[in-house]
């Protein structure tokens, strides 16, 4: 019997036992253990796996925007080359992906199109590109209706959603009458474009039945969830699905639902009787997966002369589908960064004939903090007032809303590190003041702040004869170097060297994991690898006689009481133990976030607008650090997720007809290698006893909160044109270049 | 992708002789595979002709260069000849795509680049230069890269090329040969096609008209550069761009060669700018008479205003660059 130690969390875990640990690999910058694997090509991601006599399936996407499905001709389709089927399927095909964490299946049923580019149907060939082809050549009869694409145009027909990870609605005090009575106010409206995440790996899903069976391999980043999902999307037990996800190009949150390409893979392997495999083209996924809402955000803010917030206000509008209850959180952080009594926090959605919404990298932060930071940057100047000093002025002792103490707090410590390491003071707070030839040049800052969070997790981890860890849970790693940490947490606890931990992801044969999303994958299932760990010492402890206390694990050595005992011939056959994670108390009479602040320096054309980041650094605060370098990846790519929503980003719909304009990798404007400097990132040391037992907090989406304010407040530095419409192209800038 | 027959040309005439209207040359592919992957391109028949004789940059007994059509991007940029003569075309090279792609790409085919306007990509949607008379859903549609000169009620879109912006800049000849055996030279000037009523006419080429060579005429007189501006770093296609070649003695412009890219349809050329500037004092009038001739009859069409301003401005920042004139 395998024994599984629970932890709920209602408690502070006060002395980590990582602290006491021998091995000394916890949060050392150690190479990814599946890093040789990667760069080999060795590490087998969902489209390299093939089932003999696998075919290959092409979504046929809906070439109209809103109508009803009166017919699909696949005759022609069925005719050509290779064709094996096309597979229509009205009533079981997804509308749209299902959100993330959702255990219930995606909205299904097709024939009444909601937006332009829903896949209707599956080509399923002998080759891809035979599918490809034959997709074009399938036809639709539809009876159009009228679609709603235009935001603006719809903008004052909102309404309110249900509370998602934060609540849609928050009011306490009086704000218009903090706004009246204030000395200095600032209300002023920012917009948000669409984003996709754009992952490297399109989504991608290979299904294969055995019987009753199926399993697919693909791109997901929930497994325990998304497997639920896909059975119940298809009338299946969750045993009778089995998902396997062991390596995943990235997903920002585009792969936390199934998405379309899932189910109909299910389908068309049934009905073929072959194993199918449907591979996302690019286009595929801008058209029908997932994006970040585009946002209408108005802040309000009220303060006296010296700067003391007494008001603030986040009123943010954005957009989604017909039925779907998620909303860009956008004012997710402005709950808890900064003090004021008078709070207005509210969200609210126009309902739009547009590709679905959901979680893209920090949904709420990455697109509220644009505006928010911003926001302080326009008050501090109008104040007079250094922009660093009034967000020290404004950091509270306790969570203005909710009233609880911050389990660890270090805004005011990243905001002075990061100030002396970059620079500030020689900053000139006067804009449009300093130029070196053709370019104008800026600083700005911004503050960085994002939840944290613990979901339900299980690990198993078992010690062999042989003196070797093995890691099992379906948690994944979606390039964010969870095998590693994980092999390090099992290190640290068990005394062993990392390369004696194997670590096995992504199945969901093994114990259900909290899977990748929301920042909480490290601190989630590195505690349940934690738990299991705990239990283990003390088995081996008991083997040896010894208190666990008086125990040292190194090295694959027990060691107590002047006794070294090789640690595989203490177990036996094997040992096992499952830890288990839940979410308690902690989460409820604390609040739990990481911190940090981000400085940039941006040199702006004079002739033509074009802004060039010159150097950036993000000092953060998020606990332990359990790698300093995958930690550090983390950051420096979520910082480039900032970088592009400031400067690049931007999702294009048609206001003809709701289309995403450009769909390719070549208009859709991610900064490329010449848009991203030398960016510099910084921890500072911090536990945090309430998060969970490894005192870690989320850190995947820290970088991102606030990174492109910072930017977009050097760009104002350097111009003195504040552009509240993101990304800051440069048709933004012209009319306040320099007359030539 | 459609199914197509593929065969290698052995000879530049046997290439023409198989040439067609349905038939495609293919030499580095970066613009064409993708296009025939989304089927906006559906040729019957591929030919190779990446084995072809036709890789040389040779010096022209005018003193100029004749560059092999297949001659790579990236090669062609680093060639020591255009690196030190016509530096315009390097820096316009070193401007495009990405370095992947400047290996792959020739020079050929470069002249050929279709445009990239969105709506041109999507064949779910109207495209008068991809299905003429389907309509063009980007003059009131998302139009951010698209022409503001030269356009016409069938199409706004933009060429997308910097060489070959260059390359009008140097008043090249392009060099071709018919499956009949002859042999034309074509000014880079008469080469392209305003859209007028038929935007799926893009060049004078004819059917099976192969290009072979671009000839550059002997070293222009002045300082070159080629100022590209676009929305990130690098791999992105213009927004607007300027090449120009201007010599300045005793105190007046006796020279003026000014290529523009995401202005037009075509890589454009204005010789009523350039008189603005030869025979004048280089300065903010003559600059900005240049300008406003350039841009007289320029039409936006919403999201791309900005262009108009923005060439403006760029076209006077080059030019006090190359002449020295700031005032």
């Amino acid at each position: 019997m395998t024994d599984t130690n629970s932890l709920t969390m209602d408690k502070p875990v006060e002395h980590s036992l990582l602290d006491n640990g021998a091995q000394h690999v916890i949060g050392k910058g150690l190479d990814r253990i599946d890093g040789p694997k990667k760069v080999t090509g060795t590490a087998t991601y969902g489209a390299e796996f093939h089932p003999d006599n696998c075919a290959q399936g092409f979504l046929v996407r809906a070439p109209f925007a809103c109508g009803k499905l009166t017919g699909i001709h696949s005759d022609a389709a069925k005719a050509m080359p290779g064709v094996i089927d096309v597979i229509v399927d009205t009533d079981r095909f997804a509308r749209n992906p299902a959100q993330g964490g959702e255990t219930e299946a995606p909205k299904q049923g097709v024939s009444k199109v909601a937006y332009f580019g829903e896949p209707l149907a599956l080509v399923v060939a002998e080759t891809f590109e035979q599918a490809r082809d034959a997709a074009q050549a399938v036809t639709f009869d539809f009876v159009p209706e009228p679609g709603r694409y235009d935001f603006d145009k719809y903008r004052d027909q909102t309404d309110i959603p249900a509370d998602g990870a934060a609540p849609a609605q928050h009011s306490q005090g009086d704000l218009e009458q903090a706004m009246r009575d204030a000395e200095v106010v600032i209300d002023e409206v920012w917009t948000t474009p669409s984003q996709n995440s754009a992952a490297m790996e399109p989504h991608v899903t290979v299904a294969h039945w055995d019987g009753d069976t199926l399993t697919v391999h693909g791109s997901y980043q929930m497994v325990a969830y998304q497997q639920q999902s896909l059975a119940d999307a298809l009338g299946l037990k969750r045993e009778q699905v089995h998902m396997i996800s062991p390596y995943v190009g990235g997903g920002f949150g585009s792969k936390l639902g199934i998405s379309s390409e899932c189910i109909a893979a299910a389908i068309a392997a049934k009905q073929t009787g072959r194993p199918v495999k449907v591979v996302m083209t690019r286009q595929n996924v801008f058209d029908a997966t997932v994006r970040r809402s585009n946002t209408h955000q108005r802040i309000r803010l009220a303060a006296d002369r010296e700067g003391r917030l007494s008001g603030i206000g986040h009123d943010t509008i954005t957009s989604n589908l017909d039925g779907e209850d998620f909303f860009e959180p956008a004012g997710l952080a402005t709950h808890f960064l900064y003090g004021g009594e008078n709070r207005e926090v509210n969200h609210a959605i126009v309902r739009l004939n547009r590709v679905l919404s959901g979680s893209m990298r920090a949904p709420g932060e990455a697109a509220g903090m644009l505006a928010l930071e911003c926001a302080m940057d326009e008050l501090a100047e109008k104040l007079g007032i250094d922009p660093i000093e009034l967000r020290k002025r404004n950091d509270p002792d306790k969570d203005p809303e909710k009233g609880v103490p911050y389990s660890s707090r270090k805004l005011t410590q990243c905001l002075d590190e990061g100030a002396t390491k970059f620079g500030w003071d020689k900053r000139n707070p006067k804009p449009a003041a300093v130029r070196e030839g053709e370019w104008l040049i800026g600083i700005g800052m911004a503050a960085a702040a994002r939840p944290n969070m613990v979901m339900p997790g299980q690990a198993r981890v078992s010690l062999t004869p042989e003196g070797r860890a093995v890691v099992q849970t379906d948690m994944t790693d979606i390039g964010t170097g969870t095998y590693t940490i994980l092999a390090q947490i099992a290190g640290e606890l068990l005394g062993l060297p990392i390369d004696r931990v194997d670590v096995e992801l992504g199945d969901s044969d093994n114990p259900p994991g909290p899977g990748s999303g929301g920042s909480w994958g490290a601190g989630s299932s590195g505690s349940t690898v934690y738990l299991a760990c705990e239990t283990l010492r003390e088995k081996i402890a008991k083997a040896m006689g010894c208190d666990v206390g008086d125990l040292t694990l190194k090295d694959g050595q027990a060691i107590a009481a002047n006794r070294s005992v090789e640690l595989g011939s203490l177990v036996g056959d094997g040992l096992s133990a499952i830890g288990k994670i839940e979410p308690g108390e902690t989460g409820e009479n604390t609040n739990q976030a990481g911190y940090g602040a981000h400085f940039a320096e941006v040199a702006v054309n004079v002739t033509t607008g074009e802004v060039r980041l010159r150097r950036m650094l993000g000092v953060f605060a998020a606990g332990r650090i359990l790698n300093e370098k995958t930690a550090r990846s983390q950051c420096l790519g979520g910082m480039t997720f900032g970088i592009g929503a400031a400067l690049t980003e931007e999702l294009v719909h048609d206001g003809n007809n709701g289309k995403l304009v450009n769909r390719d990798l070549a208009e859709y404007h991610l900064p490329v290698n010449a848009d991203v400097p030398q960016l510099e990132v910084m921890f500072l040391e911090e536990r945090d006893p309430y998060a969970n037992p490894l005192q870690a907090k989320g850190i995947g989406e820290l970088g991102i909160s606030g990174a492109g304010a910072a930017v977009a407040n050097a760009i104002y530095n350097a111009t003195g044109k504040r552009v509240r419409d993101y990304p800051l192209t440069l048709d933004k800038l012209l009319d306040a270049l320099p007359a030539l | 992708m459609k199914t197509f027959d593929y065969a290698r040309a052995d000879s530049p005439e046997a290439a023409t002789r198989e040439g067609g209207e349905k038939v495609r040359f293919i030499a580095g592919g970066t613009n064409l595979l993708d296009l025939m992957k989304l089927q906006v391109e559906t040729p019957e028949k591929l030919i190779d002709i990446t084995r072809l004789d036709l890789n040389e940059v040779e010096d022209t007994d005018e003193g100029g260069l004749r560059i092999g059509a297949l001659v790579p991007n990236a090669d062609l940029a680093a060639h020591p000849r255009v690196v030190k003569d016509y530096e315009v075309l390097s820096r316009a090279l070193l401007a495009g795509a990405s370095g992947q792609l400047r290996n792959k790409a020739s020079t050929g085919g470069n002249l050929l680049q279709r445009t990239r306007c969105y709506y041109f990509y999507d064949t779910a949607v109207a495209c008068n230069k991809r299905e003429p008379g389907s309509g063009c859903p980007a003059r009131d549609g998302f139009n951010r890269i698209h022409a503001v000169l030269g356009t016409s009620d069938k199409c706004i879109a933009t060429h997308p090329g910097d060489m070959p912006v260059a390359m009008r800049a140097l008043d090249a000849v392009i060099v071709t040969l018919k499956p009949d055996g002859d042999k034309r030279r074509i000014s880079i000037h008469d080469f392209y096609r305003l859209p007028g009523d038929t935007p799926e006419i893009e060049t004078v080429l004819e059917s099976g008209e192969l290009i072979t060579h671009v000839e550059l005429p002997a070293p222009p007189k002045g300082k070159q550069t080629y100022r590209k501006v676009r929305d990130r770093a690098s791999y992105a296609f213009a927004l607007v761009s300027v090449a120009a070649i201007v010599a300045v003695e005793d105190g007046k412009i006796t020279n003026a060669q000014l290529g523009f890219g995401g202005l037009g349809p075509m890589p454009w050329r204005d010789a009523t700018a350039e008189e603005m500037l030869v025979g004048k004092a280089p300065g903010k009038a003559a600059f900005e008479a240049a300008a406003d001739a350039l841009l007289a009859d320029a039409q936006g069409f919403g999201s791309n205003d900005f262009k108009i301003p923005l060439a403006r401005r760029t076209l006077i920042a080059v030019l006090r660059e190359l002449t020295g004139v700031t005032a």
